[in-house]
């Protein structure tokens, strides 16, 4: 070692008020938001301007939105649940209200399968049927691919919560967990308010 | 450098491979760094000869070196190359990577696998947008790959979409890195390291990750747009079906304004540490510099359609963008200003860094002068896609960030191998550069102003381009000159260089406290910091910063 290092005084180990997992989760979450900006721009640029085809006010209704609202609204909340449990140490709490909010995931997206199906199937959208098609299976799809890897982060989490050390540190990563979650359901508020209510 | 001295003992009785494989498994931010600086460098070579081969085409009209094709795909791949897997990776992953972990006291970066996995990242992309030239051409849709000759109807074939894909990958390498710079000067700063005591170099790289988090993911999202276009007959960009290809452009960029100072702000870090240590003076106006940064990086959100003046944008659209890009002459100009006061009265030391960041302060003011000039709509419409333009954004790129990034290499090369890199040859390299840069770029300018235009592969003889070509081609195999020495004097003085001692430049931020190189864990003990030149406070307990600032 240097003399100029030997000569620095020890000190405590760092402490520091912002933590390494939350600073980089923000910082990835400001790229997602930058992200979903773009095909929301893109999106409310072409809504009306499809020269052919289904439009939204032809094809897209409410009621399955609104349940899909519902599911992803009420896991945010089941997910706080969830993650509470963990803080206060209680693993059966977290199983038990992470479920809940799996399966409202899964129950969002078997609703847009079935909304996709209608669409593809009964009216002929797809992605190279028209400027809906493309942006609207673009933004819905993305979004949907976000769920899903939500989804699938939480089952790795239910299955290895128990043996994670220390159980601070489980806690630390459901809490990151669910700031992604409530990012993806901001995400579909927005989507919602611009597919569905502006856009229709 | 592939062995350490740290390490010395151990690797002896090691064969090669187990060498190479201890570098390809490697989450040490240093051997990171230098691997982004190797496969940068790699690059930076093969985009130099692409540019040769142009230069060469165009040293005199109607030469038949490349036909028109291959000329499509040569300046589609420099202009790729030098940005997307040169500069950035340079500036972001090689400089940023080896410096900020040991300019703030830490071990390593925040996430050091992730680290690992931007480089990877970054290189598979580089390799994979070069796989086009024996998968059936290189793209030739230009670096910014305007919509709508990249859509299939018009670009068959799949070059364009190694383009799209090899940016996509490195493009996540990009953003994961930027997000590990941010989140490690945030969170691993040495103790008693306040923000407003890190060094210029790393405010300035805090502020360049963050245009990185914003900027880059429009330019992803256009680039997935695009691809679903070709791919899955989608019509983001098909003016056919009602879409529109000057999407492209605002959301190409949206990303590629900011791009520019994602580029430069890094060359303006370099710049504030190598200025106040050749003239043995604290920086004038830290504060200033880090504001003004602050301000460029709000601007540079909000002057992207200055590059579509052409378009046929509403006037008043046109006055906005004009506006905001003169505002960026502004915190630009405050920091040339806290440079040129920090040189001013201090005890000058004209080593080659030194010359090296003289030699940007004096392009890179011209640069953003003819940047002011393209501000101007009118004087725009005149010389877009003129090689006026190409003079312009060379003599920015090449004589601020080049020459900005050569002074740092040479100032940080005896940290980083512990061997002082030649200055006999980086004189030559330096005067040669200088010289080469001034007869490249200069006459283009005026290729430009007498209406030659940008990206053509030939001329006719006669409209009085003919002079200026020639020298732009004297100028760049001066150039290539100058950079072959670069290259001997690294690979010279990294077998025969003078020993370089923990802190040759005599200088005051942390990467200078450590040892030449800097071990594994960087810092035996954890440095204690209380002013912004902790290692003025460790060489002159008796008179340390702290006290007067």
């Amino acid at each position: 070692m240097s003399r100029a290092a030997d000569m620095t005084p020890e000190l405590a180990p760092p402490t520091h008020a912002l933590d390494r997992g939350k600073v980089g989760v923000i910082c990835f979450l400001c790229t997602e938001a930058a992200f979903f900006s773009t095909l929301i721009v893109a999106y409310i640029k072409y809504i009306g301007q499809s020269t052919e085809g289904p439009t939204p006010a032809t094809s897209l209704g409410l009621p399955l939105a609104i349940a899909n609202s519902f599911f992803l609204l009420t896991s945010s909340a089941t997910m706080a649940a969830a993650e509470h449990g963990l803080k206060r140490g209680s693993i059966a709490a977290f199983h038990r209200w992470l479920t809940v909010t799996i399966l409202l995931g899964i129950a969002f997206l078997i609703t847009t399968g079935a909304e996709w199906k209608h669409l593809i199937v009964n009216d002929g959208l797809t992605i190279g049927r028209n400027l809906f098609g493309t942006t609207y299976f673009t933004l819905l799809g993305f979004h949907a691919a976000h769920v899903t890897l939500g989804l699938t982060a939480m089952l790795i989490l239910f299955a290895t919560a128990r043996r994670i050390q220390p159980s601070v540190r489980a806690a630390g990563l459901a809490n990151l967990l669910a700031w992604y979650w409530h990012f993806v359901d901001g995400v579909w508020v927005v989507i919602f308010a611009v597919v569905y209510v502006l856009g229709r | 450098m592939t062995t350490l001295p740290i390490e010395a003992g151990l690797q002896q009785e090691r064969d090669i491979t187990s060498v190479l494989h201890g570098w390809v498994t490697t989450v040490d931010h240093k051997r990171i760094g230098i691997l982004y600086m190797l496969a940068t460098l790699l690059f930076f070579g093969v985009g130099g000869i692409e540019a040769l081969v142009m230069r060469w085409q165009l040293a005199k009209p109607q030469a038949g070196v490349v036909g028109p094709d291959a000329f499509n795909q040569l300046f589609t791949m420099h202009g790729t190359t030098m940005i997307f897997f040169v500069v950035m990776p340079m500036v972001l992953g090689a400089f940023g990577n080896y410096l900020i972990p040991l300019m703030i006291g830490a071990r390593d970066m925040a996430f050091p696998r992730l680290n690992a996995m931007s480089f990877w990242l970054f290189l598979f992309g580089g390799l994979l947008t070069y796989f086009s030239f024996i998968a059936g051409g290189a793209p030739s849709i230009g670096w910014f790959a305007y919509a709508p000759l990249t859509e299939y109807a018009f670009s068959r074939g799949t070059s364009t979409d190694y383009w799209i894909l090899g940016l996509l990958v490195a493009g996540i390498g990009t953003v994961a890195g930027a997000i590990n710079l941010v989140t490690t000067i945030l969170t691993m700063r040495a103790p008693g390291m306040k923000l407003s005591m890190v060094p210029l170099f790393v405010w300035i790289m805090l502020i360049d990750a963050f245009l990185v988090v914003f900027a880059l993911p429009p330019l992803t999202a256009a680039q997935i747009m695009l691809l679903l276009d070709r791919m899955l007959g989608a019509h983001f960009f098909d003016t056919n079906a009602g879409g529109s290809a000057l999407l492209w452009q605002h959301l190409f960029w949206f990303f590629g304004h900011p791009e520019v100072y994602i580029m430069v702000l890094p060359a303006f870090g370099i710049i504030s540490e190598l200025v106040p240590v050749f003239s043995r003076k604290v920086i004038f106006g830290y504060e200033s510099v880090a504001l003004a940064t602050l301000a460029i990086g709000f601007i540079s959100f909000g002057v992207w359609a200055h590059h579509m003046f052409a378009v046929g944008m509403s006037s008043t659209l046109d006055s906005i963008f004009a506006g905001v890009s003169l505002l960026i002459a502004v915190p630009t100009g405050i920091k040339i200003f806290n440079w040129v006061a920090t040189l001013y009265g201090g005890r000058i030391r004209l080593a080659t860094p030194m010359l090296f960041a003289l030699g940007f302060l004096a392009m890179f003011v011209i640069g953003g002068l003819t940047g002011i000039m393209l501000a101007c709509v009118p004087f725009d419409w005149q010389v877009t896609d003129s090689y006026f333009v190409v003079g312009h954004f060379h003599w920015v790129a090449f004589g601020g960030i080049v020459l900005a990034v050569m002074g740092g290499v040479y100032y940080w090369f005896p940290k980083a191998t512990g061997r002082m890199l030649s200055e006999r040859m980086g004189r030559w390299h330096f005067w040669l550069l200088f010289i080469g840069f001034l007869l490249t770029f200069g006459p283009m300018h005026a290729a430009g102003l007498l209406g030659m235009p940008r990206r053509v592969y030939t001329y006719l003889p006669g409209r009085g381009w003919e002079i200026w070509n020639l020298l732009s081609t004297i100028g760049a195999f001066v150039l290539g000159v100058g950079f072959a020495i670069f290259f001997v004097n690294l690979f010279v003085s990294l077998a025969r260089g003078a020993p370089a001692g923990d802190d040759p430049w005599d200088a005051w931020t942390l990467e200078w406290a450590t040892t030449s190189p800097p071990p594994a864990y960087n810092f035996e003990k954890i440095p204690v910091v209380r002013s912004r030149r902790p290692l003025w406070d460790l060489k002159h307990p008796d008179d340390p910063d702290w006290k007067h600032e």
